[in-house]
């Protein structure tokens, strides 16, 4: 065999780069990820999660800080939610996890809502504070309900 | 007539399944060489240069188009729901489960596997190949097992390569073209895809049609008649198999893997 | 089983071939003395060049027995094969050079491919096969820089890089013009006087066969005649005596290089 140093540097580059790509696909697209030692957990439970899923983005104001790590049934029969959070924040206990949707008919996502205690959530925690998955149709009820007793409406939250 | 018909069936049956036969004996003889005999390094990379870099124009190239026909296609539809910001997980699934690997190996198959027969067909044509036996030399061990081999490695890098290209493809029409907010594409994109049922069967598929065509192309132009019109006719059924055999396999994954 | 003639270096014996429903050989009988040249001749489709294949076992005939140097070669194993294999070389009638391989890469790939030399040997092995066939500049270059001739000349340093005993060579002649015929011609009279080596030729250029062959094998219609040129020129079968006569006449002394094995 001849050999060619540039035909070899080629093709290494082109291992490369495929290696690149799969590894895109498999890390970022994919989500698969080294688990640190020391990963940051929190657990919420919720009575209607509606169409959350594993690795759905958790947000505070929007922004993204971690994403759903499992979902179980507890003994309850609540749902009971994992979720993976940036371990650099700090949270403190009265801080309220709601299921929210993107749009009107888009994905769900756990936003996370910061309360105003000095002390704060440690890994493992549970948060105690939780709203559940608003469908459609009880947005919809809630809203009727809203109009019927002559508020000013608005299908939002009351805890 | 129609017992003539009848037995013409009968009489391709046989010859399918003694053709399938044999191919396993290749595949067997391929196999034994890859494991009894030393590694040539050499050579691999030779092969993957022919299969790997000189197909990367035309996997990148069909890669971008592919992308950006989905996204426009993807946009259209779901528009109309109002769900344009799920651009992203419908670009993405699509690629990542199907149209990557199978594309891929379609876009593989034609312009490599088909080089592969016609290379080997023409050695058989003009008795290269009986040269090495007459040096004792087995030629499936000296030509054949590299190409194999080269095939399996480089299809999941073009892959992968095609899909991650289509990707930014879809980006660059639904979300430079048409506006749909970049962040949410990738989010929607990372979200909905998954290592484990969608990025992992997506590899194997690829690896498996790898299989598939670097088998069919050489076994196709080792098993050539030793004519032009023969190495023709290899290089034409390799595509035809190979293709046909890519989409059914592709069907048996996706059942299997539960995908 | 024993070898029927000591003094044969070759011998096929009985031998049956056939292709589906065309059989080339019913019982084919023919001998090729150690050290000498024969030349297998016969029309195209005679089967000339099948002899070779039998001889290096790249075909197994239906019936009978191939003796080259004393081993059956169609009751061996592929390993055992190989074996009496590296006694034989073989000049393959285009060439069968690898075009992705240099000219030296090519003649050293039988040696090579054995792994019992240094890269050193090999080098200095190659260099002097091929100033053998007169190509001793010719190393770097690849075979689609070579004429026809040229081609054939590498073809033939392979042959003999791994100093076998036994030299095949399928239609040497074909699509030569008469100066290049000349040269191969003079090679293979020239290594076989210095190396010795049995020399088994198939061709049907009459002309080189009166100069070089000291045997002839005529083959036809699945049998085969032996004896000198002279002999077979001047025997009883007209057909054989024809096939001499039609080339001289004729004076197209080079036959085509047509992809048909003959």
């Amino acid at each position: 065999m001849t050999p060619s140093p540039i035909r070899d540097f080629v093709v290494g580059l082109f291992v490369l780069v495929g290696l690149g790509a799969v590894a895109y696909l498999s890390f970022q697209v994919g989500g698969l990820s080294y688990k640190g030692p020391v990963g940051f957990h929190l657990v919420a439970t919720f009575g209607e999660i509606g169409g959350l899923k594993v690795r759905a983005p958790v947000v505070i104001s929007g922004v993204r800080v971690g994403q759903v790590e499992r979902i179980t049934l507890d003994s309850n029969l609540r749902a009971r939610v994992l979720l993976d959070i940036d371990p650099k924040l700090k949270l403190s206990v009265d801080s309220t996890a709601a299921i929210r949707t993107a749009g009107l008919l888009g994905d769900q996502f756990v936003a996370l809502v910061p309360g105003a205690e000095e002390e704060y959530l440690k890994s493992g925690d549970q948060i105690a504070y939780t709203e559940s998955a608003l469908g459609l149709e009880s947005l919809v009820s809630k809203l009727v309900t809203g109009l019927g007793s002559g508020g000013s409406g608005g299908g939002e939250e009351k805890k | 007539m129609r017992v003539r018909s009848i037995e013409a069936i009968g009489a391709r049956t046989l010859g399918f399944v003694s053709e399938l036969g044999r191919m396993a004996f290749f595949a067997g003889h391929v196999a034994l060489t890859l494991v009894t005999r030393r590694p040539r390094p050499g050579r691999v990379v030779q092969e993957i240069y022919d299969v790997g870099v000189l197909s990367l124009l035309i996997v990148c190239g069909s890669g971008l188009a592919v992308g950006a026909v989905l996204g426009l296609q993807g946009y259209n539809t779901l528009v109309r729901f109002g769900a344009a910001e799920s651009l992203g997980a419908v670009v993405g699934l699509s690629l990542v489960r199907e149209l990557g690997p199978v594309l891929t190996g379609l876009l593989v198959t034609g312009r490599a596997g088909s080089a592969m027969a016609a290379e080997i067909g023409t050695m058989v044509a003009t008795e290269q190949l009986d040269g090495l036996r007459m040096m004792a030399i087995d030629p499936v061990d000296l030509v054949v097992t590299p190409k194999a081999v080269a095939m399996v490695f480089a299809m999941p890098l073009l892959s992968c390569i095609f899909t991650v290209t289509a990707i930014f493809g879809g980006y660059l029409v639904g979300v430079v073209l048409l506006g749909v907010d970049g962040g949410n594409y990738l989010t929607s994109l990372e979200s909905a895809v998954d290592f484990e049922n969608d990025v992992a069967g997506s590899l194997l598929k690829a690896l498996v049609f790898g299989v598939l065509v670097g088998l069919i192309a050489t076994f196709r132009g080792y098993t050539s008649k030793p004519t032009a019109a023969g190495v023709s006719q290899a290089t034409t059924s390799t595509v035809v198999v190979a293709s046909v055999s890519i989409l059914v396999f592709d069907y048996f994954i996706t059942a299997l893997w539960g995908m | 089983m024993t070898a029927p003639d000591p003094e044969a270096h070759v011998a096929l014996e009985k031998v049956r071939v056939a292709f589906g429903p065309r059989t080339v050989f019913e019982e084919l009988d023919c001998r090729f003395p150690r050290g000498r040249i024969s030349v297998l001749m016969g029309g195209s489709g005679s089967g000339k060049s099948t002899i070779l294949r039998l001889i290096g076992g790249l075909l197994r005939p239906a019936r009978g027995h191939v003796w080259v140097a004393g081993d059956d070669v169609t009751r061996l194993s592929d390993r055992e094969l190989n074996r009496v294999r590296r006694r034989l070389g073989m000049l393959f009638q285009g060439s069968a050079l690898f075009d992705s391989l240099s000219v030296a890469e090519n003649v050293a790939l039988p040696l090579r491919e054995r792994r019992e030399l240094s890269s050193r040997e090999i080098e200095a092995e190659v260099q002097r096969r091929l100033s053998d066939v007169g190509l001793e500049d010719a190393g770097s270059l690849m075979p689609g820089q070579l004429s026809g001739g040229m081609q054939r000349r590498v073809g033939l340093a392979r042959a003999i890089v791994s100093s076998p005993e036994i030299l095949l060579c399928d239609e040497p002649f074909s699509g030569l013009d008469p100066l290049n015929v000349r040269r191969i011609e003079a090679l293979l009279v020239d290594l076989n006087r210095r190396y010795g080596h049995t020399l088994i030729v198939t061709s049907h250029h009459v002309p080189s066969t009166r100069r070089m062959a000291q045997q002839v094998v005529f083959v036809r219609e699945g049998r085969a005649v032996s004896g000198t040129p002279a002999e077979l020129e001047r025997g009883a079968d007209p057909a054989i005596v024809e096939f001499f006569r039609a080339e001289e006449s004729e004076a197209v002394a080079l036959p085509s290089a047509g992809g048909s094995r003959a």
